[in-house]
């Protein structure tokens, strides 16, 4: 491991959606959004549902939508874990609207929230992806 | 002879037809077996970190949260049963039950009440056969078990876990009236665990109150766990990641009775076919002596009655 890269692990629930070496990494956590660079300090944090945005060493970008989950930083190396994360190529934008319609139209009130939520970053995701 | 050959001939038939059924069933649950074994593994990772990350919150701070505190005195228990939708898969579904059984009447001679959670519509046949009552169950998955099924499963029995009240109540829930059991003490999953193909235990564990499994998938010992910051703080990290570690257990559980189940189904749709190949046998093998005979007495017949033709001609004579 090299000391200007970060070591980065996106997993989700029942897969590993994308591992490989970075630069930055931005993420949102429960007290707001943080950037990562290399040898950053040891932290372990809540994910809300959001967008991650992640630089390569290769200077290329990619964002997933990620839902709850937690952030953990040490020794140059990052681990995202989320039950569910998608790449921003493979989220159709059209599908997440009408799925976010038929949620809200929901009267259950503790599930949309949390689903509201996911799928606004997955709309996020594939709209600033494209 | 009792049957007729026609008869035989029809049972070879349809044992031939039932042996390309079962064969196929057999196929499929062994290309089956291999995608949950490989599901098994890509949920690895996420158990690893996971871990990890759990062992690093526990290990740093001294906090007490509901869902490791052993709770003095526990009075009642939870037991979640992993079993499969479907038959045909030997003695898969009963060898669990059994199990789930053994560890109610252990519990039970503890002197803790039993409630039942379920998983696979075997197990709720059981014991709806049976008039027992059930918690929750949640069917329609167990070969290919999804992570927002852990979930549910998760929220359920960690709800359970938290409650505190002591008696039964009946809250609204959707519009109807729903009957809450009172809260347990501990929660216990029994599930099959997938050793090899040949081999699958019924194994039951406990998940709540959690115990960190220290020893389980540590990081080497020689990799000093780094001094986290946390955000927002220990308290909050911990809350968040605990239902998560339960979530994953309760997947990883889920994912190991479906690689079992499909190789219970596999073993015991080999032998079906094997018994069926055995039977053409034996059928053949019976009608073919059937056929036999026919043609034997046919030939008697027709010697008899040219005996008795000349019999009857020499008399006139």
């Amino acid at each position: 491991m090299s000391d200007d890269t970060l070591h980065v692990e996106l997993v989700a629930a029942d897969r590993l959606v994308w591992s490989g070496e970075a630069t930055v990494v931005n993420a949102r956590t429960a007290g707001g959004e943080i950037g990562i660079l290399a040898n950053h300090m040891p932290v372990l944090s809540l994910l809300e549902a959001g967008v991650i945005e992640v630089e390569t060493a290769d200077g290329e970008t990619w964002l997933a939508a990620v839902d709850d989950g937690f952030i953990s930083v040490a020794a140059n190396r990052v681990s995202i874990l989320a039950s569910h994360a998608d790449l921003a190529q493979d989220i159709d934008a059209g599908e997440a609207r009408s799925e976010l319609e038929r949620v809200r139209g929901e009267d259950d009130d503790h599930r949309t929230n949390a689903e509201v939520r996911r799928l606004e970053a997955r709309i996020r995701a594939a709209e600033r992806a494209s | 002879m009792a049957v007729s050959l026609r008869e035989y001939r029809a049972r070879i038939k349809s044992t031939e037809s039932m042996k390309k059924i079962t064969r196929a069933m057999e196929l499929i649950a062994a290309s089956r077996i291999i995608k949950a074994q490989q599901r098994a593994q890509s949920a690895a990772p996420y158990a690893r970190e996971l871990t990890r990350a759990v062992s690093a919150v526990a290990t740093y701070s001294n906090v007490d949260h509901p869902l490791t505190t052993e709770p003095e005195d526990p009075k009642r228990a939870a037991i979640l049963v992993i079993t499969s939708d479907r038959g045909l898969a030997g003695a898969y579904s009963s060898s669990v039950l059994k199990e789930a059984e053994r560890l109610r009447t252990r519990l039970e001679d503890e002197g803790k009440e039993v409630d039942t959670y379920i998983s696979g519509r075997k197990g709720e046949a059981y014991f709806r056969f049976r008039n027992r009552p059930i918690v929750e169950a949640w069917t329609g998955h167990s070969d290919q078990p999804n992570f927002e099924v852990a979930e549910a499963i998760g929220h359920s029995l960690i709800g359970a876990f938290i409650n505190d009240e002591p008696e039964a109540r009946t809250i609204q829930d959707h519009g109807q009236d729903r009957e809450v059991p009172p809260g347990v003490d501990e929660v216990h999953v029994v599930f099959t665990q997938f050793r090899s193909m040949l081999v699958q235990e019924p194994r039951d564990i406990r998940l709540l109150p959690l115990e960190v499994v220290e020893g389980e998938e540590m990081p080497e010992s020689d990799e000093v766990l780094p001094l986290y910051e946390f955000e927002p703080s220990p308290e909050e990290v911990l809350d968040g990641l605990l239902p998560k570690y339960v979530q994953s257990r309760i997947f990883f559980a889920l994912l190991q009775a479906a690689a079992s189940e499909l190789a219970a189904r596999q073993k015991a749709m080999k032998s079906a076919t094997d018994n069926a190949d055995e039977l053409i046998k034996k059928y053949t093998r019976t009608a073919n002596q059937a056929r036999q005979a026919g043609i034997t007495q046919e030939i008697s017949e027709i010697v008899g009655g040219v005996n008795a033709l000349a019999d009857a001609q020499a008399g006139s004579e």
